[in-house]
C-alpha cells in the first residue's frame, strides 16, 4: 500500500492549519474593532466559504489562481510558479475552505471576552500586544483550541476544492479523500475501505487528543 | 499636585460635563445614581474613553487635552484603576498579577517586590491560588497589589465594594483605608453608597445627571445640602416644587396645596423643597406647618416605619409624602388610615434645582 496519499493530507492539512490560525485570529481580532456596517458586510465575505458549495469555491480560486488567468498567469510567466496542480495547490484550497472556521469561533471566543481585564491591562502600563497574547489569548484558548482543531479535520478531509485545484496525480497531489474517490471510481473496494479506516483512525484521535488536552488545562488553570 | 479634571464627553443624548480636584492625599468622592456618568468619567480619567473637550492634569502633567491635541494612551498616564469586578487576570496566580506589572525590574528584584506588596496586602498565604480560588476580600486586595506594584500617581475606586457581600463591607473598608491611607497621591472614590463615601471621604463632588456640582465638604452636604441632587443622596426622601409665599418666611407647595412656614431665608433660585422622611411627625397640639393626610401606604422597617402620606384634598398624580416614625409611636397612633402631620419650620429645607 502506497502511503503518500496519508503523508500528503498531513501535510496539507498542517500547512493550511498553521496559515488559518493566524489569518483567522488577525481576522477576528481586526474586524471586532470596525464600525457595525464594515463589520457585518465583512462577517458576510469571511464566511461565505463555511456554507458555499465547497467546488464554487474551487471554481472562485481558479479564477484567481489559474494558470491563463491574472494572477497564476504572472507568476508563472514572471517566476516559472505554478500555482495549481501541485500539492501547495490543495493548501490554497484546504485555507479557504477551513478559514470561516477558525474566523468564526476565534471572533466569538474574542467576543465573550471580559473587556475590563484589556483595560486594565493598559491601565497597569503593559503593552498591547502584551495584553493580547499572554492574557487575551489564553483567556480565550478553549475557544481558539475549538476553532483549530475544527480547521485541521475540515482540511484534512477536504475534496471538492482540492480536486478542481489539485487534482488527482498519484504521488504527487493525491490526498486520502480524492484516493478514495478514485478507488472507489475505479472499483478498488478493498483497497478504499482500507483507506476510510484510515481516515476513521485520525479523526478519532485528533478528537481524542483535544478531550485529553482539555480536561489536563483544567485543572492546571481552575 | 493634584488632580485635576475639566471634561465634556456626549454620547447618545447624553453629555457629561465634569469639573472637580482632588488634592494629594485626599479621597475625594464622586457621588451620583448609576447612569450619571460616574463610570465614563473614571473611563477618561484612565485613558481608556476618550473626551470630546477639556482637560485633565495629574501632577502638572497633562494627560487629555481636546484643544491641544493631547491624549496620552493609558500606559503612559500612571492612573491606577480599582475595577468594579477587579479585572484580575484569571490565567495568572495571585503572584503572577502583581509580578506582571514589574515588568521594569529585573528578575531579582522582582521577586523581591513581589514578596513586599503580598506581605503588604497579607496575601502571602494566596500567592499560588488562581483567581477564582479567592474570597471577594482577597480578590480586591490582590488587585491592589498589583496597581501598587504599577507605582501609579492617582488612583481610582470604582464603586469598590458593590460586588462584595453588605456585611463584609465595613471590615473590608477599613483594610482599604489602610492602604489608602499610606498613599500619597490623590484617590478618586466613586460610589453610589452616601454611607460608604461619608465613612471614608471628606470631600464630596456630586454628579447628577452628567453634570458635577463643586466639591463640598462631606458633612456640610449631608447636614444642609443645597441642591435637589445633594438632597436625595443624603438620604432625602422628599423633595417637592415649591415656590415662594404670600409672605416673608412663608413657601408654597402647589401639589400639596400648602403654605409652610420656614426657618431659612428664601435663597435667589430656590425651587425645591427637602423634607427628611424622619423629621415628619404626627402633629402635636398647636403645632404651625400641621396638615391632614390620609395614610396611601405603610410598610414596616427593621428599625423603624415608613408611611407613604397623602395631603388630604390632593389628587393621585401628587407625590407622596414619606414619614419615618419609631414603631411604638405608629403603634400609639389612634388612626392608621388619617393622620394629622407636621414639620417643624427648621426642618423645611430649600432647594436649588440640580
Amino acid at each position: 500500500m502506497d502511503w503518500f496519499p496519508l503523508y500528503n493530507s498531513i501535510r496539507i492539512a498542517a500547512v493550511s492549519t498553521v496559515l488559518v490560525f493566524f489569518l483567522g485570529i488577525f481576522a477576528a481580532h481586526f474586524i471586532a474593532g470596525l464600525p457595525r456596517l464594515v463589520k457585518g458586510v465583512l462577517d458576510v465575505v469571511l464566511t461565505l466559504p463555511l456554507v458555499l458549495p465547497p467546488t464554487v469555491v474551487g471554481w472562485l480560486l481558479l479564477l484567481a489562481l489559474g494558470p491563463r488567468r491574472p494572477l497564476g498567469g504572472w507568476l508563472l510567466d514572471a517566476f516559472g510558479l505554478r500555482l495549481t496542480m501541485t500539492w501547495q495547490s490543495g493548501v490554497f484550497a484546504a485555507v479557504a475552505v477551513s478559514f470561516p472556521l477558525m474566523y468564526r469561533t476565534a471572533r466569538g471566543a474574542f467576543e465573550s471576552f471580559d473587556r475590563t481585564l484589556a483595560q486594565a491591562g493598559r491601565t497597569l502600563g503593559l503593552s498591547n500586544s502584551y495584553i493580547f497574547w499572554r492574557i487575551q489569548m489564553p483567556v480565550c484558548r478553549q475557544g481558539i483550541l475549538a476553532g483549530t482543531v475544527l480547521a485541521f479535520a475540515r482540511a484534512l478531509g477536504e475534496y471538492g476544492a482540492t480536486s478542481m485545484l489539485a487534482g488527482y496525480t498519484p504521488g504527487r497531489t493525491a490526498t486520502v479523500s480524492t484516493t478514495v474517490y478514485q478507488l472507489w471510481r475505479t472499483g478498488q473496494d478493498a483497497l478504499a475501505l482500507r483507506w476510510v479506516l484510515v481516515n476513521l483512525g485520525i479523526s478519532a484521535a485528533v478528537l481524542l487528543a483535544v478531550n485529553l488536552l482539555e480536561r489536563k488545562e483544567g485543572r492546571v488553570w481552575p | 499636585m493634584a488632580l485635576t479634571v475639566r471634561i465634556q464627553r456626549r454620547y447618545g443624548g447624553f453629555l457629561l460635563d465634569a469639573d472637580f480636584t482632588a488634592e494629594d492625599g485626599e479621597a475625594l468622592a464622586l457621588l451620583g445614581a448609576s447612569g450619571c456618568g460616574k463610570s465614563v468619567t473614571l473611563k477618561c480619567i484612565a485613558g481608556i474613553d476618550r473626551p470630546d473637550a477639556g482637560r485633565i492634569e495629574l501632577d502638572g502633567r497633562v494627560l487629555f487635552d481636546g484643544a491641544a491635541g493631547i491624549n496620552l494612551p493609558p500606559q503612559r498616564r500612571r492612573v491606577g484603576v480599582l475595577f468594579q469586578n477587579y479585572a484580575l487576570f484569571p490565567n495568572m496566580t495571585v503572584e503572577q498579577n502583581v509580578a506582571v506589572c514589574l515588568g521594569r525590574l529585573d528578575r531579582r528584584q522582582r521577586r523581591q517586590r513581589t514578596g513586599e506588596l503580598l506581605a503588604l496586602l497579607r496575601l502571602e498565604g494566596q500567592r499560588d491560588l488562581y483567581p477564582r480560588q479567592l474570597s471577594g476580600g482577597q480578590q480586591q486586595r490582590t488587585a491592589l497589589a498589583r496597581i501598587l506594584a504599577a507605582e501609579p500617581r492617582a488612583l481610582l475606586l470604582d464603586e469598590p465594594f458593590s460586588a462584595l457581600d453588605s456585611f463584609l463591607k465595613w471590615q473590608l473598608e477599613q483594610e482599604l483605608r489602610e492602604v489608602l491611607d499610606r498613599f500619597p497621591g490623590p484617590v478618586l472614590w466613586v460610589s453610589h453608597d452616601r454611607g460608604e463615601v461619608y465613612r471614608n471621604c471628606r470631600r464630596v463632588c456630586v454628579l447628577e445627571g452628567g453634570r458635577s456640582s463643586p466639591a463640598a465638604e462631606m458633612r456640610e452636604l449631608m447636614a444642609d445640602p443645597v441642591t435637589v441632587s445633594a438632597a436625595r443622596l443624603s438620604g432625602c426622601r422628599n423633595c417637592v416644587p415649591v415656590r415662594p409665599g404670600p409672605g416673608p418666611g412663608l413657601a408654597e407647595v402647589p401639589d400639596w396645596g400648602l403654605t409652610l412656614r420656614t426657618a431659612s431665608p428664601w435663597r435667589e433660585g430656590t425651587a425645591f423643597l427637602g423634607i427628611r422622611a424622619d423629621r415628619v411627625h404626627p402633629a402635636e397640639p398647636g403645632e404651625s406647618n400641621a396638615f391632614p393626610c390620609r395614610v396611601v401606604r405603610a410598610a414596616e422597617d427593621v428599625a423603624f416605619m415608613l408611611a407613604a402620606l397623602r395631603p388630604e384634598g390632593v389628587g393621585e398624580g401628587a407625590p407622596l409624602l414619606y414619614m419615618e416614625l419609631a414603631k411604638d409611636a405608629w403603634a400609639a397612633l389612634p388612626d392608621h388610615g388619617r393622620i394629622l402631620a407636621a414639620v417643624r419650620p427648621e426642618d423645611l429645607m430649600l432647594l436649588r434645582d440640580c
